[in-house]
């Protein structure tokens, strides 16, 4: 699903985001992203849904490679990546419905088809009940919830999350982490960069864990050396 | 029908069937959603949107108005191409005996209209009383104003060519001493129109460049606010077209709203004029009646804003959505 080859980031102020990064993540495979802020995560990430373009290197998504896409064939990719950040990036003058909506309204899904969708993503992050609220009136798990519920709704082949769990209460992390556990079980890839690294322990996943934009670690566990 | 089965992790994105019809029906719909939204956003901020509104209305209504006072001088010089006068003057040893009696043969004939004898004595008071010279006139002995008469041509002899050619005819007549065509003044006032409509013209130009750049900025700053909105868009997969239509609707509706505005300025301002015009037509004996912009001009005035406000978000859409990149 996702293949890096060799991957180097080098932004235009010197800075080297990644460095010489290699690594593979099989289709309805899940694994952690962790390391120190500052060590590439989110460069990554960036990478993986064409924020970014690697200075060399290949990121292959899906088959293709990514770095050589036209600026018009960008939004076609990321509408196969479900994306969820740590500061949700909800629309707060639309409703929570119209949130969820959005991916299936710009793919130009049938009205009837979006309504059943949505309530259907809605209804598996346990939010049912307040799809006619506006985000701004919800707790921040509730707000993570919908940013997740919009980014399964169209039911992507990969998920990426970018410190999910960053604002929440363990238990709250906990059932976010159970929901991509669920999504996972179903055949979606997941990706999850995370510094909490107690809760990365205690499941079962690859960890693969970068420092100083190199991955210095890549397997099961362990993530808590890093 | 079968591309359900091509990639079969997106699910059942085309279950509805992804017939050309359900394509286009869902395309429509897409397209009345946006035109709304793009109407919702210019009543988001209803003042400073009337501003601009107001704005584009009055750079509209200038050169509309122009061109309603053009139309209007059209329409009332219109009749004086008819109104071809051939002024003769007589020798002054034709008596008004012989005068009169030439006005009777002129008067015969098929190449005119009509013939208004101004006696000498008439022409003597008529110079009195519209020169100022009155006083100094009486210490004439003489009166030296010859009689006139001023012919009229008929229809088939009041255009240029045909008018010249009788001018030339009664120049011949031996009574005559000089014949003059009266027309050089109304060919002057139709150049003089000519400029005045280029004038309009150049002007309505520079006025719909400014439409253009007023609603391209408005736009720019609308885009500008929904900076961060336009971001998560793009994240979440919006293509550059998709984004830029609800400002290209906005764009429209400004010219819409502008265009209607606009008409409304001028038809107001020609029924405010109407009934001096009216008074002053009458002291010159006229029926005419100042018109305003007929349902045809409107239409086409409406039309041209729409295209202008659809024409200045194009450009700035297309310059300013395409910096905007998630970061």
């Amino acid at each position: 699903m996702i293949q890096f080859n060799e991957v180097s980031k080098r932004y235009p102020n010197g800075h080297e985001g990644l460095r010489n990064v290699s690594f593979n993540l099989g289709n309805g495979e899940m694994s952690f992203l962790t390391g120190h802020s500052g060590a590439g995560k989110s460069t990554l990430l960036k990478l993986i849904c064409v924020m970014e373009k690697p200075t060399s290197g290949q990121v292959i998504i899906d088959g293709r490679n990514v770095g050589r896409v036209s600026r018009r064939k960008i939004p076609y990719i990321r509408r196969n990546i479900g994306m969820i950040f740590q500061d949700h990036r909800l629309l707060f003058d639309r409703t929570v419905f119209d949130n969820v909506a959005l991916p299936l309204i710009i793919s130009g899904y049938p009205h009837r088809e979006i309504g059943r969708r949505v309530r259907a993503a809605l209804d598996k992050v346990g939010l049912l009940s307040k799809e006619k609220l506006y985000p701004i009136m919800l707790s921040g798990g509730e707000q993570q919830r919908v940013g997740i519920a919009r980014a399964v709704v169209n039911k992507p082949p990969l998920l990426l999350a970018d410190e999910p769990t960053g604002n929440l209460d363990p238990e709250l992390s906990a059932e976010i982490m159970s929901l991509f556990e669920q999504f996972n079980q179903v055949g979606v890839s997941v990706l999850i960069a995370s510094h909490d690294l107690g809760l990365i322990a205690r499941l079962p996943y690859r960890v693969m864990t970068l420092k100083e934009g190199q991955l210095i670690h890549d397997g099961l566990q362990q993530g808590a050396s890093a | 029908m079968s591309n359900k089965d091509t990639n079969p992790l997106k699910g059942a994105q085309v279950s509805q069937g992804s017939t050309f019809l359900s394509r286009l029906k869902m395309g429509l719909r897409q397209h009345r959603l946006e035109c709304q939204k793009g109407i919702a956003e210019i009543f988001r901020a209803p003042i400073s949107s009337l501003m601009t509104i107001a704005v584009l209305a009055i750079a509209l209504a200038l050169p509309a108005g122009f061109h309603v006072f053009l139309k209007n001088a059209q329409s009332v010089s219109s009749g004086w191409d008819n109104a071809t006068q051939i002024s003769l003057f007589l020798k002054l040893t034709v008596s008004e005996q012989q005068a009169i009696g030439l006005r009777g043969e002129l008067e015969k004939s098929s190449k005119v209209a009509k013939v208004e004898l101004i006696s000498r004595e008439q022409g003597l008071a008529e110079f009195r009383e519209l020169s100022g010279f009155g006083e100094a006139l009486s210490f004439l002995n003489d009166n030296p104003l010859p009689a006139t008469l001023v012919v009229t041509p008929s229809t088939a002899f009041s255009d240029p060519q045909t008018s010249e050619a009788l001018l030339n005819e009664l120049q011949a007549l031996p009574e005559v001493d000089l014949a003059q065509l009266d027309l050089q003044w109304v060919r002057k006032l139709y150049s003089m129109m000519a400029i005045a409509e280029r004038a309009v013209s150049a002007l309505g130009l520079l006025l719909g460049i400014a439409v253009l750049l007023i609603v391209g900025n408005t736009i720019r700053l609308a885009i500008q606010n929904k900076r961060e909105e336009i971001q998560i868009i793009k994240l979440v997969g919006a293509t550059d077209a998709f984004i830029r239509r609800p400002f290209l609707y906005s764009g429209i509706w400004y010219g819409v709203f502008a265009g209607v505005l606009a008409w409304i300025m001028v038809n107001t301002s020609v029924f405010w004029l109407k009934e001096p015009v009216r008074n002053l037509a009458g002291l010159y004996q006229s029926q005419f009646q100042l018109s305003g912009l007929n349902f045809l001009e409107a239409l086409q005035l409406v039309g041209v804003a729409t295209g202008l406000g659809f024409i200045g978000s194009w450009f700035s859409v297309g310059r300013h959505i395409r910096d905007i990149e998630p970061t």
